[in-house]
């Protein structure tokens, strides 16, 4: 693939789970494709950050957005429900990172237009092998929307 | 790690008109260690017949997954679609373009629309082989389907 042309991939991860947040980072930083990652740990400031509002005037839309579920203050549900129906945001592929297995999340999820839903898994190794498979397949694979005006 | 192991068999609808690129997804996917089963409909009226459960398809399966190009002979891969993620029988599945098209505007409207994710189909042989591998491994082994009503 043709990675040395590729552009740096910003991704969204909405996580309030420090730990979760400090592999991620680790799993996506030892991948072999341009990234950075901004991490926000409710809904209300995940808004805010892709409104580009309050202290997230300077911030660049994100590429790619990685959501838990189960987040204090506005849930993750709320919150791809509020993406997908934005005209100016709802483009930006929104990949489910949760610990649930329930149906009705997953259901849930695919009915307000999540691009893919993705359990953690909670042993170490296997959370990292998961975190490496959404890069592998979104950073390198895919064809993202990109944001057009941060180029 | 594979969150479909206890599934029965992955369905896949591939929809796509050019033999060369069927021959060789199904091939791909019939080498796979995840099991999975490949139907091929070949151009946009029939693919929503498929879906849709209509005439000739009266037996036919939803899929758990499809891929759709966006060049289809009768009716383009963007209404099929407009089609699929407007149908509340169909709408939860997810759909992953693949195509030959790198246009922003293709790109842009399919996110839009709500696709699951749009890749763009290589021309040399191990990148396409490349490319379905990581499709299959992304959407078959770590994603979690939304439950198919049908089986």
């Amino acid at each position: 693939m043709d990675t040395n042309t590729n552009p740096l991939i910003t991704i969204l991860l909405v996580e309030d789970n420090p730990g979760d947040v400090r592999l991620t980072r680790e799993a996506l930083k030892e991948g072999k494709f341009r990234n950075v990652m901004h991490d926000v740990g409710d809904g209300i400031e995940a808004l805010d950050f892709l409104h580009q509002r309050g202290k997230y005037t300077n911030v660049s839309r994100p590429d790619l957005i990685l959501l838990d579920l189960n987040l204090p203050k506005k849930s993750g549900l709320e919150v791809l429900a509020e993406i997908k129906a934005d005209k100016d945001i709802k483009r930006i592929p929104v990949v489910i990172l949760t610990t649930s297995e329930a149906e009705q999340d997953v259901l849930r999820s695919y009915n307000h237009h999540a691009n893919a839903y993705v359990t953690k898994p909670v042993d170490l190794d296997q959370f990292m092998v998961v975190v490496k498979s959404i890069e592998d397949f979104w950073l390198e694979i895919v064809k993202l929307p990109l944001d057009v005006r941060k180029e | 790690m594979t969150s479909q192991t206890f599934n029965n068999k992955i369905r896949i609808l591939l929809i796509e008109d050019n033999v060369g690129d069927v021959r060789l997804t199904q091939e791909i996917f019939k080498n796979s260690k995840l099991s999975n089963n490949i139907d091929v409909i070949s151009n946009g009226i029939e693919a929503l017949a498929f879906l849709r459960q209509e005439d000739q398809y009266k037996d036919a399966v939803h899929p758990d997954l499809i891929l759709l190009d966006l060049s289809l002979p009768r009716r383009g891969g963007m209404d099929v679609l407009v089609e699929i993620k407007a149908d509340d029988a169909l709408k939860l599945i997810p759909v992953v373009i693949l195509t030959s098209s790198q246009a922003e505007q293709d790109i842009v409207n399919s996110y839009n629309l709500h696709a699951n994710a749009y890749v763009v189909k290589p021309v040399a042989l191990d990148d396409f082989v490349t490319v379905i591998k990581s499709i299959e491994d992304f959407w078959v082994g770590v994603v979690k389907l939304p439950p198919n009503e049908k089986e």
